[in-house]
């Protein structure tokens, strides 16, 4: 499981990645302290909400196992968008372990809780590949969940590990959208191929590709309108501007990330599910994570449908788009 | 809308509704399955347990189980909750006596909030009313550029200074500006914010100081989850907003965030947001809705609908012609046409009551407008004389019909088969004999499905 940029990014063999300034890299003085700083974040605006405390699950919950420690176990896991189904399913192998003697003491079965969760959101493969050059990355979603702002700091990201990057401004329905993506470019100063508003998405795409290719560029980030999955017509959109990429490239993207909010509740499992029926969804970027929201929806996603967590938006900052750690979200989850 | 959720409650309430007699186990039985339901919908863990307990103590006490109809009555008593639930009978913004009227959009990032201003904007000038808009999310690129655009296409008046400036400035001054203008409603759009970023709620408050809203709406995305209820919370301490604009609804989400909003903060749904149009906006009624998730159907609303969009002497020469059995392919074109003014197929047909089942039918086989379109293509693609006697299509017609509109044979011979068959239930129809509607409903989707 990548837990740095330099282990997320899947470069050509040979290529220098630099992990990027204010995360830190394997040889660093305090790997850990600061990426627990993250959770520590998530923990502490956790703790506002008194909603939230209340479901935390203390330790003390295990020193008893009885049906009631079941119960509450259940409750905080609906409480964080796991869902009844994956709830169920993690609990009772929790339970049935707890039964045959595998797993005693309250601790164990704490740790034991978070494993098990963790295990769940390890699927598939975790890194991004960008060997490929240039190397596509198609980011889809739902309104409103983040995806110019995810592709802004990504951008970002990629540029000070030393690739070059470009930016298409593929969303050319919602007003504005372009200028916010452009206002992302200048700041992580890298090149953007644009249309005005209403203009048709693939033609855009296609010219950033071409665009990209002449000027060998590393990575392509695509950037489309944000739609509800209930929108034949605009999954359709999708599929043919996937389509377009792939007539181009000979292939599919290298990357295909579904952005998705972690307040999204259990219509977030449709989401991932109509979409990679459109689009090969290769990941997903679970956003902003700094709200009181879990984002337990991602655990169910991983689960029922096989796609993996690999970045997570936690702020506004440029920096605060960091690689996913399964470890410590499971943890978080239950407000460890 | 809700979709999943009224399925599932529907399967239930047909299971208590069809039983002559009512155990207290049967009642704990059918509460299981709506606890299950609910929470499935994304129903607050804590909004769900009470909800629960409430139907259950007065579905078993006040004489219900002992009632003649005991299944009925219990429904009735779920409905009743649930509507109780997301705020009872409608309320209406609070309008000042001297304008301008100013109300406070609020939520957090994405969640709806600069379009949603846009479209209540709108909305408020169709109802008369003379409206501007206040550009003070100066934080997200661009949102200003986006207020800008969609304020103009809505046709009110956008009062913006950039992004430099303090937005809690830029909001004093367009107040200024509105009243000057005697505008009757000022709407300030601002930035979205986390419910725990101090920094700007506290802005957000200093908005509220400076303008003195009379309003402060809540946008809240019917896809949340299970946080919804933290974060209207949050925002209620903060701000003390009046009411939530559910956003996004036209989704597939089960809307339990609606369902919970109201119960813990008290704070009522005052507009869904429906679509990406801007004209995508209505009022919302939790009690229809509650009926809408039980599959009672919402007639209301539709008949609001259809005096708003359809016009009258048309349907009455409609209904005249269908009597006489003179309907022909071009009024079928004309009643399509009306129809889809309405708003999307599906939305329309989720009204109507019974159609919960035919809906879920139409979802699987992957109905959408586009169907419409190939019928109208169709239809088009006629000669006036084949509209009138559409019996006059054999062969060569048919090809020419279907080169014509992009499609193919078989559709055409589908679309004048089926309206063949509609033209009989016309007739059964005017002879006072009412056809089943979902039969009828499956007869013409059949039309532009099975190309």
């Amino acid at each position: 499981m990548p837990t740095t940029w330099t282990d997320l990014i899947e470069a050509e063999p040979g290529a220098e990645l630099q992990e990027p300034p204010g995360e830190e890299g394997e040889d660093s003085g305090e790997p850990q302290a600061k990426r627990r700083g993250v959770f520590r974040r998530l923990r502490e605006s956790l703790a506002t909400s008194r909603e939230a405390l209340s479901a935390e699950l203390s330790s003390s919950l295990f020193e008893t196992l009885d049906a009631e420690t079941w119960e509450r176990l259940e409750e905080a896991l609906i409480m964080a968008d796991v869902g009844a189904r994956t709830t169920a399913e993690v609990v009772s192998k929790l339970e049935l372990e707890v039964e045959s003697g595998k797993v005693t003491d309250g601790e164990a079965v704490r740790e034991r809780l978070i494993e098990l969760l963790a295990e769940l959101a390890r699927v598939g493969d975790t890194t991004i590949d960008v060997r490929k050059r240039p190397a596509v990355v198609l980011v889809v979603g739902v309104n409103g969940t983040g995806k110019t702002t995810t592709i802004g700091k990504l951008a970002s990201r990629l540029r000070s590990m030393g690739l070059s990057v470009l930016l298409a401004a593929g969303d050319t329905y919602r007003a504005a959208a372009v200028e916010q993506l452009t206002t992302w470019a200048e700041r992580a100063e890298c090149e953007i191929v644009r249309a005005e508003t209403g203009q048709d998405a693939g033609a855009v795409i296609f010219d950033a590709i071409e665009r990209a290719e002449a000027r060998a560029i590393d990575v392509v980030l695509i950037d489309t309108a944000g739609r509800l999955h209930t929108r034949t017509d605009l999954m359709d959109e999708l599929a043919k501007v996937n389509r377009v990429i792939a007539k181009r490239l000979g292939g599919p993207p290298a990357e295909t990330l579904i952005v998705v909010d972690s307040t999204t509740g259990q219509n977030g499992l449709r989401q991932a599910k109509i979409f990679s029926e459109a689009v090969e969804v290769d990941g997903v970027v679970l956003t902003k994570l700094d709200g009181t929201a879990k984002g337990g929806i991602a655990l169910a996603i991983a689960g029922e449908l096989g796609i993996p967590v690999k970045l997570i938006g936690v702020g506004e900052g440029i920096d605060d788009l960091r690689p996913f750690d399964a470890d410590e979200f499971a943890a978080a989850l239950l407000g460890d | 809308m809700f979709d999943q959720l009224s399925e599932r409650l529907q399967g239930t309430m047909s299971d208590l509704r069809s039983r002559g007699k009512l155990s207290e186990d049967d009642v704990d039985k059918a509460m299981r399955e709506i606890r299950l339901a609910l929470l499935e919908a994304d129903v607050n863990f804590k909004v769900t347990k009470q909800f629960v307990a409430a139907v259950r103590e007065k579905a078993i006490g006040e004489g219900v189980l002992e009632s003649l109809k005991p299944g009925e009555m219990v429904v009735k008593v779920v409905s009743e909750q649930l509507a109780e639930l997301m705020g009872g009978s409608g309320r209406d913004l609070a309008f000042a006596s001297k304008p301008p009227t100013v109300i406070l959009m609020a939520g957090l990032q994405g969640s709806g909030k600069t379009t949603a201003t846009a479209k209540l904007g709108r909305h408020l000038k169709e109802e008369g009313k003379s409206v501007g808009v206040a550009a003070c999310d100066t934080q997200r690129p661009a949102a200003v550029d986006q207020l800008d655009r969609l304020g103009r296409q809505a046709g009110v008046e956008v009062f913006q200074q950039g992004t430099e400036r303090d937005p809690v400035d830029i909001a004093e001054w367009a107040l200024g500006r509105a009243r000057s203008q005697e505008l009757d409603v000022l709407i300030i759009d601002t930035a979205g914010r986390l419910h725990v970023d101090n920094d700007l709620m506290d802005e957000l408050v200093a908005i509220k100081k400076r303008t003195k809203p009379h309003n402060i709406l809540l946008a809240v995305d019917a896809m949340t989850g299970q946080d919804a209820v933290n974060v209207a919370e949050q925002f209620a301490e903060a701000t003390e907003f009046d009411g939530v604009v559910m956003t996004k609804l036209d989704g597939d989400a089960r809307g339990g965030a609606a369902l919970s909003v109201k119960a813990v903060t008290g704070k009522p749904i005052l507009y869904a947001s429906t679509g990406e149009k801007l004209d995508a906006l209505e009022r919302f009624h939790p009690d229809r809705m509650a009926q809408r998730i039980l599959g009672m159907g919402d007639v209301l609303s539709l008949i609001e609908k259809a005096e708003k969009e359809l016009d009258l002497s048309d349907a009455e020469d409609m209904e005249r012609k269908m009597r006489r059995d003179e309907f022909t392919l071009d009024d079928f074109l004309k009643q399509l046409k009306q129809v889809r003014k309405m708003g999307p197929l599906t939305s329309v047909l989720g009204m109507m009551p019974g159609m919960g089942k035919a809906m879920k039918e139409l979802k699987g086989a992957n109905v959408d407008d586009r169907e419409l379109d190939r019928l109208e293509a169709i239809i088009l693609s006629m000669t006036p004389e084949e509209r009138r006697n559409p019996d006059v299509i054999r062969g060569s017609r048919r090809r020419r019909i279907a080169m014509g509109s992009g499609t193919n044979v078989q559709a055409v011979k589908q679309l004048t088969k089926q309206f063949d068959q509609m033209r009989k239930v016309m007739k059964q129809m005017a002879s006072g004999k009412m056809p089943n509607p979902e039969a009828l409903l499956r007869g013409q989707m059949g039309a532009g499905r099975r190309r």
